[in-house]
């Protein structure tokens, strides 16, 4: 059974349909990519699936492990093990990396955070006192904003493009993290309009002007983005169908 | 009440005092010393009055207190008022530092007003943490306000905190006085909520060569809360250097204004200020309930990073 499906989902932003009629079907516990050129809609998926205020006003609908999630709020959607990891992660000026971890984490102790952090190759005696903010690097949050998640033992984990601002080594840690979460169980989709991110997927799904025009096996998707993607210039026109 | 039986109620309510013996301590019930202990370099006279005392602290000369001083001011019953006279000396090169609690976990209709003179000598670093711990009624009227005069080198941190039950009504007022090479920082940490009212005038007149000072005030507001914050800062010597920042977070019907006063009168001065005013932060709302936290429980998680 899919833990994710999306049933003919659309959205209107600002008088623009931003989402067209999307159907699909997310098979649990892998990795999976949703790749697309930017504009095409992948982020507004995302902040919809996880239900973020703003993009709560859909048709269609969505469901999770077979029950109808439309009409509930983050929180409650996150209660279910629904949750993502923003391209850019907030700062929280004033509160520790502890504290940040320890509020989402399913078991609170110092020995599950010492462990998130370690999954993301962040020494727990180094970062745990440190403050959530500008002293530390866009790759040191992405890292701890997934070791917040690890914690919090999550079923499905949206991630908004992985690589975007960070080092080759702190790619290869999230790659590990999303390994890990899936070894733990969960299912992972990273959002991206990289070729390297999507090579480090099961199975990729790929969206052009609000829809779905794709989907399956990740060398298949890969040269179809690197072929007929990346030399469009068709960007945020709508030629989905001419493409299908 | 037996003065043992008031001093455990009071010292109770703050979560106790340490009892070492290299750690001096002062306790205070409404007008009655309940009890004190000191260490060498520290000298206090007390004197009880009708509503409060006065009182003349004295860092002598060069001592340098290891341990915080702690220090208890309150006040259990429902109603009454406590003045607090303070005339603080750290005498040249002394090193000292304060925890003050004040306590009034019952508090119907109470004031509580400090009147401090604060002399940092020259060479000496004075700290002053207080921490305000009231109780649910909001039955408190606060009038802290202190004079103080920093000498050349010498440095002066003061810390007030107000994050535990109701504030009631606050008015702070302080003024500083900072001469050459002396450093100051003033930081106000206040939550208010229901019908709570703060005012927080702080000043900082940097008068000497290189003088500094940083004025922070971090306040959080919910519910029908208000809050005035008036930062002056007036740099008058060459190199003098001077920061004023204010957060404030406003939930609810509450209504926060800052007035951030900079002055600058001398060509080689430099101070800058920052005010920030506003509701919770969006993403950082988003990312603790897509953790699973209720939009409270997120509230709560970011204005406690605020105000640490």
């Amino acid at each position: 059974m899919s833990i994710l499906e999306l049933r003919n989902l659309s959205l209107e932003l600002g008088g623009r349909r931003i989402l067209n009629g999307i159907t699909l079907d997310i098979w649990p516990n892998r990795i999976h990519a949703l790749i697309g050129p930017n504009g095409a809609g992948k982020s507004t998926l995302a902040s919809t699936i996880i239900g973020l205020a703003g993009f709560r006003r859909i048709e269609g609908d969505i469901l999770f492990e077979g029950a109808s999630i439309t009409g509930l709020s983050v929180d409650e959607r996150a209660r279910l093990g629904i949750t993502m990891a923003w391209q850019e992660p907030a700062r929280f000026e004033g509160l520790t990396v502890r504290q940040f971890i320890r509020a989402g984490a399913k078991d609170k102790s110092n020995a599950r955070l010492d462990a998130a952090l370690d999954q993301v190759g962040l020494d727990p005696a180094k970062y745990l006192a440190r403050a959530l903010d500008k002293t530390l690097s866009g790759g040191e949050r992405k890292r701890i904003e997934l070791a917040s998640i690890l914690a919090m033992e999550p079923k499905l984990v949206l991630m908004d493009e992985p690589d975007s601002g960070i080092d080759v080594e702190a790619l290869e840690k999230i790659f590990e993290a999303n390994r890990t979460l899936k070894a733990n169980g969960a299912t992972v989709i990273q959002i991206t309009h990289s070729l390297a991110v999507l090579r480090q997927s099961e199975h990729a799904f790929l969206m052009c002007c609000g829809k779905v025009i794709d989907k399956g096996e990740v060398g298949k998707i890969a040269g179809y983005f690197e072929n007929k993607c990346l030399p469009c210039d068709h960007m945020n026109v709508p030629v989905a169908e001419e493409l299908m | 009440m037996s003065k043992a039986e008031l001093l455990e109620k009071l010292l109770a309510s703050i979560g106790g005092h340490p009892t070492d013996d290299d750690v001096a301590r002062i306790e205070v019930h409404h007008n009655q010393v309940l009890g004190s202990h000191l260490v060498p370099g520290l000298e206090v006279e007390v004197e009880e009055q009708a509503e409060g005392i006065r009182a003349q602290i004295t860092f002598r000369e060069g001592a340098k207190i290891a341990k915080p001083v702690h220090v208890c001011f309150g006040m259990l019953p429902e109603t009454g008022v406590q003045n607090i006279v303070l005339d603080i000396r750290a005498q040249a090169g002394s090193q000292a530092s304060v925890i003050a609690h004040c306590s009034f976990p019952n508090a119907v209709d109470v004031i509580h007003r400090m009147d401090a003179e604060i002399t940092v000598g020259a060479g000496a670093t004075y700290s002053y943490f207080e921490r305000h711990m009231h109780g649910p009624h909001g039955g408190v009227l606060v009038l802290p306000k202190a004079k103080v005069r920093v000498e050349e080198e010498g440095r002066f941190r003061t810390e007030f905190e107000l994050i535990k039950g109701r504030v009631g009504r606050i008015d702070i007022d302080y003024e500083t006085t900072c001469l050459a090479h002396g450093v100051v920082e003033m930081v106000a940490r206040i939550s208010g909520s229901k019908n709570d009212v703060i005012k927080i005038h702080e000043t900082a007149l940097l008068e000497g060569e290189y003088a500094r000072a940083v004025l922070k005030s971090y306040i959080a507001l919910r519910d029908d809360a208000r809050a005035e914050v008036f930062n002056t800062l007036r740099a008058s010597a060459a190199y003098a250097r001077g920061h004023v920042d204010c957060k404030e977070i406003v939930q609810g019907r509450a209504v926060a204004k800052a007035v951030p006063i900079v002055e600058v009168n001398h060509p080689l001065a430099h101070v800058t200020h920052e005010a920030a005013i506003g509701s919770v932060d969006s993403k950082q709302l988003q990312t603790l309930q897509s953790r699973g936290l209720t939009e409270d429980e997120a509230v709560d998680i970011i204005i406690q990073g605020l105000l640490s």
